[in-house]
């Protein structure tokens, strides 16, 4: 069987309130299925890799097929926890360590 | 290249100056290099010379807009010869269709915009297309009603915009992705502005191009018309005085 490419993304919550791991990934989740349904959710291999609550910083990780797909549904979010909040992606990268080196950049 | 950021549709309260000031600078943080905001003939010039003040503090391009919502043809007219010379953008909201049709084929429109949750009154057909692919009309899109709308109100507008945009694309119609957004927590990066149009099927390519080089391209179109040198298309006064 032919290896999933997968993308990893930096994000950065912009939110009033500092919202918890598992808060911000039902955002995700929540928006990926409102947009694209339970079927284009299924696509998208969608996993939490690190969160930083204290910077709200976050690093998700998606397939590379569905990466527009994940960049929709996270423009789309207005609110984390019932809190108002958008999440800017940083950067997309391949692998982590290259993720880490671009945010540090 | 790098590519130049522009957001045609900024609502800013140009009364609270420190509501428009966080806005703005976090526009600039965003990666925006312009932003045009509607005012109003009525809006004073101590508003705007603020305004460009802390566009300039913000190290961020700022542009007028003025958006007119006639009832009539006529109306459109005699607002476009008022109001041309004094705004680098115009955008005409179109609430009818004799409107739509009058305000595409006209040069001095800018823009096209049409009410986003009345979907009856959206007539960007292959009719209007044809008009504006003719003229200098582009077809702007505000993302707000995406973020705000939700269930069956965002489903039919997604399908009225992805409609339209492939009749756009069709007839060459330049399409403006714009945030049209009032507050800082709807502010969008150009990225996720284009990643959002995705949803009315624009491919990567375009939607970038939906908000640097289209829009960029208006504001330097009309800039160059309002500029005092300014004679004809392709015409320009470059010097004068007696010894010419």
């Amino acid at each position: 069987m032919k290896r999933t490419k997968r993308r990893y993304l930096a994000l950065q919550v912009d939110s009033d309130g500092a919202p918890t791991p598992k808060e911000f990934i039902d955002a995700v989740w929540s928006a990926v299925t409102k947009l694209f349904g339970e079927y284009g959710a299924s696509q998208t291999g969608l996993a939490l890799i690190d969160y930083n609550e204290g910077e709200k910083k976050a690093v998700i990780r998606t397939a590379l097929a569905t990466v527009n797909i994940v960049r929709t549904a996270l423009a789309s979010i207005t609110c984390v926890a019932g809190k108002d909040a958008a999440i800017h992606v940083m950067a997309v990268s391949g692998t982590i360590k290259a993720l880490y080196e671009k945010i540090s950049q | 290249m790098k590519k130049t950021f522009a957001d045609l549709h900024l609502r800013l309260n140009l009364k609270d100056s420190a509501s428009a000031s966080r806005i703005i600078n976090k526009t600039a943080k965003l990666g925006y290099r312009l932003i045009v905001v509607p005012t109003t003939p009525e809006t004073s010039q101590d508003e705007t010379a603020k305004l460009q003040r802390i566009c300039n503090e913000a190290k961020i391009d700022l542009a007028t807009r003025i958006d007119i919502k006639p009832r009539t043809q006529n109306e459109l007219t005699h607002q476009l010869r008022r109001l041309r010379r004094k705004f680098e953008v115009i955008c005409v909201t179109c609430e009818n269709k004799e409107v739509a049709r009058q305000a595409a084929k006209d040069h001095r429109v800018d823009l096209l915009n049409f009410p986003s949750t009345d979907f009856r009154r959206r007539f960007f057909d292959r009719a209007e297309a044809e008009l504006a692919s003719k003229s200098l009309a582009a077809l702007e899109v505000d993302v707000k009603p995406l973020l705000v709308l939700e269930g069956p109100a965002r489903v039919r507008l997604l399908s009225s915009l992805r409609r339209e945009i492939a009749i756009a694309r069709e007839f060459h119609v330049p399409i403006v992705v714009s945030s049209g957004v009032s507050a800082e927590m709807q502010l969008r990066r150009p990225r996720e502005l284009a990643a959002l149009a995705f949803l009315y099927g624009l491919d990567e390519t375009s939607a970038l191009e939906a908000v640097s080089q289209n829009p960029m391209a208006i504001i330097k179109r009309n800039r160059e018309k309002l500029n005092h040198r300014f004679v004809a298309p392709g015409i320009r006064i470059i010097k004068e005085g007696k010894d010419c």
